[in-house]
């Protein structure tokens, strides 16, 4: 049996790979959004679980990696905050939310805000 | 025990990533994803992590869920014509084998490190007595690396920003979000009405127990942040317009008092957020009880998006 940060550790690096996958093969842009906060997460696990093995001083943890952590998750949710209302202006902007290269042209902007 | 409790606890997170990134409606992914972040506080936990497991609980999982659950329902009509740009196999393989190779050399890394990593945890010991605060992660997030937590505030504020500048020209400054009704005797409301004070207080107790146990102000506004929220959605309480001077005030307040506090400390302990001896928690609180408030209305707001409706 292994020790849990090797085991979260793994745990992490098997999130990181299915957060990559599913960034680039599914077409959403709000699921890519998802994908990208699954390889986060997995990002934050892996440090977390790396940084486990440092000194515990009666703490359990260190504690300087762990406030990075803190601030590194509420980051994350400002960058997906963000995303997400632009995603949500181009939806409104253009009817569709795609990526691809041969997007439909967009409708004139000036003339649908009054 | 402990180690079988572990490996549920990393299996479960691997069938949700699976049903997060696999799941064909885009609305039950994100509901995997709600459950995801739940789980992955038990897993910082485990990794004796807990001031993490309470971010990652309330803002990893809980703001970030309802700000997608949100958005997918906003963006329904337009899944189907995303879905059918679903990339051929042979890129879907490539993919598949460019993230395993990724995995591959993660898990090396995992099992390769030998010995304890690095660790500033024996300065932080000796040290934390001149802070004054007992949570070892609030000495660095307030005291020894003072400088990220004013920068991630200010991160949020222009996060903010970012969102508001989204809004069309003719709503600029008017109400975030839409207006919304709930039945004034149904559940929602009911429970806008039951929870905030129960939220308010724990929100609060999180905020203040962060000097000398896990907790802090990130957590503790997320709560409050969701209180208002809530009160929000059973359409108990509006968001204000954006134009209001009030609440600009209200959210430059924290990070101002914060960078005031550091700009003292140029003068008075020869360093920029430097404290000056036997001062350092009281000015800690000082910083935490300015942030406070601008943190709530930052989260809540930044959740609330886009202004959509005139100011009127």
């Amino acid at each position: 049996m292994t020790d849990a940060p090797t085991l979260y550790g793994l745990c992490a690096a098997a999130l990181i790979g299915l957060g990559v996958y599913g960034f680039i093969v599914n077409p959403q842009p709000l699921r890519k959004l998802l994908a990208f906060n699954v390889v986060g997460s997995g990002v934050f696990v892996l440090f977390g679980a790396i940084a486990h093995r440092g000194g515990a001083l009666g703490w359990g943890g260190d504690p300087v990696p762990q406030a990075l952590l803190i601030t590194g998750i509420v980051v994350a949710f400002a960058a997906t905050a963000l995303a997400v209302a632009l995603l949500l202006r181009l939806a409104d902007e253009a009817d569709s939310v795609t990526l691809a290269d041969a997007a439909p042209a967009k409708p004139d902007v000036t003339a649908r805000d009054r | 025990m402990i180690a079988a409790v572990n490996a549920g606890i990393a299996l479960l997170l691997l069938g949700l990533a699976i049903w997060t990134i696999a799941a064909r409606d885009t609305f039950a992914a994100i509901v995997g994803f709600v459950a995801y972040g739940l789980l992955l506080a038990l897993a910082w936990v485990a990794l004796r992590g807990v001031d993490v497991a309470l971010t990652e609980a309330a803002i990893g999982g809980g703001l970030t869920g309802v700000l997608l659950i949100r958005a997918a329902a906003k963006l329904r009509a337009t899944e189907a014509a995303s879905n059918a740009e679903r990339p051929a196999l042979p890129t879907r393989l490539a993919a598949a084998i460019m993230a395993g190779g990724v995995t591959a050399a993660l898990a090396l890394v995992v099992l390769r490190t030998a010995g304890p990593a690095p660790t500033l945890a024996p300065e932080v010991a000796a040290n934390i007595g001149a802070t004054g605060v007992a949570n070892p992660i609030t000495a660095v997030l307030l005291a020894f690396r003072a400088m990220d937590t004013l920068l991630e505030a200010i991160v949020l504020l222009f996060a903010l920003i970012g969102v508001w500048s989204l809004a069309p020209d003719h709503l600029w400054g008017g109400r975030p979000g839409a207006r919304y009704r709930a039945d004034p005797d149904g559940i929602l409301a009911y429970l806008a009405r039951l929870l905030p004070p129960l939220g308010i207080i724990v929100g609060f107790y999180i905020f203040w127990i962060g000097a000398d146990l896990p907790g802090g102000k990130f957590q503790g506004a997320t709560i409050l942040a969701a209180m208002w929220l809530l009160a929000m959605m059973a359409g108990l309480a509006d968001a204000p317009p954006v134009s209001r001077r009030w609440l600009r005030a209200a959210l430059v307040a924290g990070p101002a008092a914060f960078i005031a506090v550091g700009a003292a400390g140029v003068g008075i302990a020869g360093a920029f957020l430097g404290y000056p001896e036997g001062l350092a928690k009281a000015l800690i609180i000082v910083i935490e009880v300015a942030l406070l408030p601008s943190l709530v209305l930052t989260l809540g707001l930044i959740m609330a998006g886009a202004p959509e409706r005139t100011a009127a």
